[in-house]
């Protein structure tokens, strides 16, 4: 907690220096495309966004199946804390996604394969938000949500498979795959740093969200302490 | 192994005698298909081009319709508290519950397909087929279904959420049994997507129990 709060304000310093820094190299180092000209600038938010929309469920996992492990209470904490974030990358690689599609497809959004998987994934985020908010008891709804995690990163590939099967309109894969990227390096810098500021960004986010819940933790507890304290002096007024 | 055949009777019993349950939901599937070509116009071309899609996304609805079923009076009463005493674990005690909600609901929205076919008007040579694939289908609903049903059973507004919860993990079970169905009535081979949607019903019926189970097991404690 105390090294998370000396940590914090720098990994967030790093993380703007960075985007700033991925920033410039997108606006005025890379050239534009020669098809789709300065519109394939959106690619250096789109392309980080979608990373981390599936890296943050990644991390969710990992929580979850740390609590339902070894049950450390930590592990809750990065679950619940990384869920809105999640969710929030997924909306904004849909969104600038959507934006980016309607100059180079032609529309804001087509039953292509890849953004139909990203969609059924931000309602997977939606349905782990959901379900953690509507149980009251938070030890319970901790342990389902994870449950639910679980059974969703099992279900993630074969929905992606699944969506695959139509025929994709997407392009595929070109950063991460064998035989090297397929993109010039004149572009693949800036997505790069934009990719790292983006990762920053997101330990920045994460670490915050995960103080103020345990925070939150320490105040209930707190409140309860009290509450029971106040009852506690009660019973004896009462008895008089 | 008698156990469980006690316990999916003792839920079939159930599920006839208490009524309601199976009525609703093929009433629901009847309502749904009817309602669809009301608000997309009689075109009789285009209805039977949007078949498959109309009676499995009808077929996933009517299906999530029931699903409060499968845990929840069972949960409110005790009854699961004895089931999680008894000598069955609670891995296949859930599997048996799901296997009783297919064996319910399942397979007579998948014999209803057929009837619906014809107001769709669904060419007839297919029908049997089209009734293979949604009895293939139906076990990856019940299953998924019941983890959905079994997350939920202490949640408020615990009906809305299980569809949030349960409808995306459908998907690969809903683009299979189109897919199965569609490649009936076009060019395409209709055993590569038949033989996926089995394989994910069989995975369903392995995995999904364990899931449940513990689902339910944090919420008993």
């Amino acid at each position: 907690m105390t090294l998370s709060g000396w940590v914090l304000p720098w990994v967030s310093a790093l993380a703007a220096a960075i985007i700033a820094y991925g920033l410039y190299l997108a606006f005025f180092v890379a050239p534009p495309d020669y098809l789709q000209g300065e519109i394939a600038r959106i690619m250096f938010v789109h392309v980080p966004s979608a990373w981390l929309a599936m890296g943050c469920y990644a991390v969710i996992a990992a929580s979850s199946f740390g609590l339902l492990v070894f049950r450390h209470p930590l592990a809750d904490v990065s679950a619940k804390a990384a869920a809105p974030i999640g969710a929030a990358f997924t909306f904004l690689a849909l969104f600038t996604g959507s934006l980016w599609g309607k100059p180079a497809w032609g529309t804001y959004w087509v039953w292509d394969a890849r953004l139909t998987s990203v969609l059924i994934l931000f309602f997977l985020y939606l349905g782990l938000i959901a379900l953690r908010s509507s149980i009251e008891d938070e030890t319970l709804a901790s342990k389902l949500t994870a449950i639910l995690a679980l059974v969703g990163i099992v279900m993630l590939p074969i929905i992606k498979f699944s969506v695959e099967w139509a025929n994709t309109l997407h392009q595929p894969a070109s950063v991460l795959k064998i035989g090297g990227p397929t993109i010039h390096p004149s572009i693949l810098t800036p997505l790069l740093v934009m990719g790292a500021g983006f990762l920053v960004l997101f330990i920045a986010l994460h670490l915050k969200a995960m103080r103020n819940e345990i925070m939150r933790r320490r105040v209930k507890a707190l409140q309860l302490a009290e509450v029971a304290r106040a009852q506690a002096g009660q019973v004896p007024a009462a008895a008089e | 192994m008698s156990a469980i055949w006690t316990l999916v009777a003792r839920d079939l019993r159930l599920a006839v005698r208490q009524g309601g349950a199976v009525g609703t939901a093929l009433g629901f599937y009847m309502i749904v298909v009817a309602l669809l070509p009301l608000g997309l116009g009689p075109d009789l071309n285009l209805l039977s081009r949007i078949a498959p899609g109309i009676l499995w996304i009808a077929l996933l609805l009517s299906a999530l319709l029931s699903l409060g079923r499968v845990f929840e009076s069972d949960f409110e009463d005790g009854t699961l508290d004895i089931l999680a005493l008894g000598p069955l674990p609670l891995e296949l005690v859930a599997g048996a519950k799901a296997f009783a909600h297919w064996v319910s609901t399942g397979i007579p929205l998948a014999l209803l397909a057929p009837v619906l076919g014809i107001l769709l008007n669904l060419d007839l040579e297919i029908y049997p087929a089209l009734v293979a694939t949604m009895l293939a289908g139906t076990p990856a609903v019940s299953f998924i279904g019941a983890v959905g049903a079994a997350l939920t059973l202490r949640a408020r507004r615990g009906g809305l959420l299980v569809a949030l919860l349960v409808l995306p993990l459908y998907v690969p079970t809903l683009v299979f049994g189109v897919a199965a169905i569609g490649s009936l009535l076009g060019p395409e081979g209709f055993l590569a997507p038949f033989l996926m949607l089995i394989a994910i019903s069989l995975g369903a019926v392995v995995l999904a129990p364990f899931a449940a189970a513990a689902a339910l097991r944090a919420q008993m404690q």
